[in-house]
């Protein structure tokens, strides 16, 4: 490590891998990125450890890239750990920007979610009832396992982030485009999402195909009708997410006819992106009629899991109201 | 909780044209009602972002109240249609989020009706001392 090329370091959380994906599918692009700088921590992709981290100097490293959302003790010791040896922390990609998808265990918590998993799911065995438990003995060796919170939370929420790389997983552009502003020290204000900072129904493609006053008589889901390529999703029926959403993600569902569900978060402007699309949502609804609004409503079969696909956690409420766990 | 003196907390979205007008008469008139309701008044019910609503209970709210002009009677048209469909929408997620449904009330208040702006806000107050307190743990770490 005897260079001047600036230290980059990757880390996961709560996450799917995707993210990690994302990175390798820059293709070449990576091995500009790779001559560039000198990545010194990889759990996915190299053999360094967690003391190596530790026995860095502090702010040695230029920037971690962080995905995934926190769940778990040992991710925030990490990202506590990676926070104090950088000099800038991006959080990279949907769940450390918003939660994600994780982030939906919010719904939940950690005593609901071990009774499903371990005990009463349809394809568990578990009849000595066995759940992890943080400390545990095996062969008179104490055995010790991270704590699982209650809570998931977005990255922001456990140390400070200097950037978000959002989407899920963040389209390849926006990623060079940071790596390379990065590098050439061309960043925005701090606490900047890196992707523009409009709606993605602005740059949608099928903008122009939408009614000048358009209205929802019925909602459908995207399995119940067969969706026209070019024409805008709310105005078929269909939920989607985009007018409030921020754009910059390249339309990639859009393209492959799927609705908005909503990855990149919401625009500046917006606290709470659910609560926006909710408003939004509602505002077109047809009917001025009490039962047929709540005939309609009564087809949005999972609004706050709709609304809040990505964003739970870092939504105004964060959490469904529940008991903690003991 | 079945604390007799837990007095609820509530804020009232009240449109400008009919129902802080019915409760500035239920004031002028010297009618007396629960003194829990802390009033914003908007423009229009239709005004009321859902954003209000959760920042509300978020900061300690145990109850919402949104009232706006009758249906037909809307100032500017249909603003009350607008938050009818928003009250039902958000009661139906504020339920998945863990919050009763009684917490969040929508009420037609004309600016004649200076009694029924006294009786909305004595059976709110009453339902939710009855209900007890909200306590939203506020996103924060319960672990700690």
């Amino acid at each position: 490590m005897s260079n001047d090329k600036p230290k980059v370091a990757f880390y996961w959380c709560a996450s799917c891998g995707g993210c990690e994906e994302a990175v390798v599918d820059l293709a070449e692009d990576i091995l500009k990125v790779t001559s560039a700088v000198d990545i010194v921590f990889w759990p996915v992709a190299l053999d360094f450890k967690r003391k190596d981290v530790e026995a860095m100097e502090d702010g040695s490293i230029a920037v971690s890239f962080i995905n995934g959302a926190v769940r778990l003790s040992e991710q925030e010791e990490m990202v506590k750990l990676l926070r104090k040896k950088s000099g800038l922390v991006v959080a990279f990609g949907s769940c450390s920007h918003l939660g994600g998808i994780p982030g939906l265990a919010n719904f939940w918590n950690k005593q609901t979610i071990f009774d499903y998993a371990y005990l009463k799911s349809p394809s568990t065995n578990n009849p000595d009832k066995i759940v992890p438990l943080e400390k545990s003995e095996v062969d008179g060796k104490e055995l010790e396992l991270p704590e699982f919170y209650d809570t998931v939370y977005s990255l922001d929420q456990v140390i400070d982030v200097d950037y978000y790389l959002p989407g899920c997983a963040p389209p390849k552009d926006l990623i060079v485009n940071a790596v390379n502003a990065i590098l050439e020290g061309k960043l925005p204000p701090k606490g900047a999402v890196l992707s523009p900072n409009k709606s993605l129904c602005d740059e949608c493609d099928r903008n122009e195909s939408k009614p000048e006053k358009f209205t929802m008589t019925e909602i459908k889901r995207p399995w119940e009708v067969e969706l026209d390529p070019e024409k805008c999703f709310l105005a078929q029926g269909v939920i989607c997410m985009g007018p409030a959403t921020r754009g910059g993600c390249g339309q990639r569902c859009i393209t492959a006819n799927m609705p908005c569900r909503g990855c990149f978060g919401p625009s500046d402007q917006v606290f709470d992106q659910g609560a926006k699309f909710l408003s939004a949502m509602a505002s077109i609804i047809e009917t001025n009629d009490e039962k047929q609004i709540d005939k309609l409503i009564e087809t949005i079969v999972d609004p706050a899991g709709t609304f809040y696909r990505f964003s739970l956690p870092t939504s105004i409420l964060r959490r469904k109201k529940m008991e903690a766990t003991k | 909780m079945s604390n007799e003196s837990f007095e609820p907390r509530l804020v009232g979205f009240l449109c400008n044209w009919c129902s802080y007008t019915g409760a500035d008469l239920a004031g002028t008139s010297r009618m007396s009602y629960a003194p829990n309701l802390r009033i914003i008044r908007v423009m229009c019910s239709g005004r009321v972002d859902p954003q209000f609503v959760l920042k509300a209970f978020k900061e300690g709210a145990d109850g919402v109240l949104i009232s706006g002009c009758h249906p037909g009677d809307c100032h500017y048209q249909e603003g009350n249609y607008k938050a009818l469909r928003r009250h039902r929408l958000l009661s139906k997620m504020l339920e998945q989020m863990g919050i009763e449904k009684e917490r969040f009330r929508l009420e037609w208040v004309s600016a004649a009706e200076g009694e029924k702006f006294q009786r909305v806000c004595n059976e709110f107050t009453d339902e939710m001392k009855k209900l007890g307190p909200l306590n939203l743990n506020g996103g924060k770490k319960n672990e700690q």
